[in-house]
């Protein structure tokens, strides 16, 4: 037994670099949709990263994300991280099929495959409908707004009792960027008389408070939406392909692992993006 | 028969761009499957549990990066099979990952450098 092993590794060892076969014992396909990620990987790590520096540098100010995204559909009232949580659960469910969809096509159960891929395009759609709704509320705002001062500080109306929870301020008070309460009646006029009365989010300003939190909002959930929608649109393809026994025929599925790489990948990116966006 | 020794996994194809198939169907496949999506989701159903308790931000923050790479851990290794490729392979793919911790330390530190920047100079 132990010179069996011992062989094995010889034979490994002196012919698995000698070119004619993959050394890595991994497909071209396979392998290059890895370093795809690995770069796929890179970027997102950048702008998550580049989102922490600018977090870093405005502290004071920042928005908490917990006072920013606290509706969930269908239900009044203050419920921060609910609906994400959801989200999280959607896209993790959806990666859970994927991966038993290449699970069946290694027992090359071509219903299966189909059944299962099928599930992870509908778990797909749900959650990029999830987005929709996510950014519908962040650019629609509140209705009580915000003003923004021409030195392009925000004072949230006190209004949105949902939105600043935690402070508990009194009514028709004003709250100044640092989350400090104004209540002081003639501070409250020249503030609102020397500002814009703003809603919601844009790339230009932001009622939660700084305006690159918005940014950066729209462009990470923005990208990792997008790399989301590219992978719905791919699990469609393939499972045509599953659906019309192009695998069946060609004896493998090795198509679903690759494409399953990529959803699992998303669904790497999210967990990432959950995080550093909603909890921390 | 020395090919089947180096190969345990599976076989080749021939074909250049699908050169390497799965042979051997492992029936454990499943029960690994649902144990990750339980410990994700509970993972998960934690963390959105401990955001509003009363614990030091500080302590919170360490946590929930400390969960997250252990979500990660298991969406690489078993979900995405990292686990069961050739450990070279694996290396190849996770190693680079050094160059975005230090990213990671130094952007942090330039934003924490502006912010003190701002406040001292303005």
């Amino acid at each position: 037994m132990a010179a069996e092993a011992t062989m094995t590794q010889e034979t490994s060892s002196s012919t698995m670099w000698n070119g004619g076969r993959s050394p890595f014992n991994v497909s071209w396909g396979k392998m290059m949709m890895w370093f795809f990620l690995v770069s796929d990987a890179f970027t997102f790590s950048s702008l998550i990263i580049a989102y922490g520096t600018m977090r870093h540098r405005f502290a004071e100010i920042w928005p908490k994300a917990n006072d920013v995204f606290t509706h969930f559909p269908f239900f009044e009232g203050h419920m921060p991280l609910a609906y994400v949580g959801l989200m999280t659960f959607i896209l993790i469910m959806s990666s859970v099929t994927m991966v038993l969809a290449v699970d069946a096509g290694h027992r090359r159960d071509n219903k299966g495959v189909a059944v299962w891929l099928f599930l992870t395009i509908i778990g797909g759609f749900m959650f990029l409908g999830s987005q929709a709704w996510e950014w519908y509320h962040f650019i629609h705002g509140t209705e009580t707004g915000a003003y923004l001062t021409s030195d392009g500080q925000v004072y949230k109306d006190a209004g949105n009792a949902y939105h600043l929870h935690h402070l508990n301020p009194p009514a028709g008070a004003l709250v100044s960027p640092d989350h400090k309460i104004i209540s002081d009646k003639a501070t409250i006029d020249a503030i609102k008389g020397s500002s814009e009365h703003i809603h919601g989010a844009n790339l230009t300003h932001n009622e939660y408070g700084h305006p690159l939190f918005a940014d950066f909002f729209f462009f990470i959930t923005g990208f990792h939406g997008f790399h989301v929608f590219s992978g719905v649109i791919i699990n469609i393809i393939i499972w045509l392909n599953v659906l019309s026994g192009v695998y069946a025929r060609r004896g493998h599925y090795e198509h679903i692992e690759k494409t399953g790489l990529y959803w699992h990948f998303v669904d790497l990116v999210w967990v990432f993006v959950f995080t550093f966006f909603y909890l921390v | 028969m020395s090919d089947q020794h180096s190969q345990p996994h599976g076989y080749y194809t021939g074909d250049i761009h699908n050169q390497f198939v799965e042979e051997h169907y492992d029936p454990k496949n499943k029960s690994v499957i649902w144990r990750t999506f339980w410990i994700l989701l509970f993972i998960t159903i934690f963390e959105v549990a401990i955001a509003f308790a009363p614990i030091a931000h500080g302590i919170l923050v360490v946590t929930f990066i400390v969960l997250t790479i252990v979500k990660a851990y298991f969406i690489v290794a078993f979900f995405m099979h990292l686990k069961h490729e050739k450990i070279s392979f694996a290396y190849t793919i996770i190693l680079p990952f050094i160059l975005i911790v230090y990213l990671i330390g130094m952007a942090l530190a330039e934003g924490s450098f502006l912010n003190l920047w701002d406040r001292l100079f303005q």
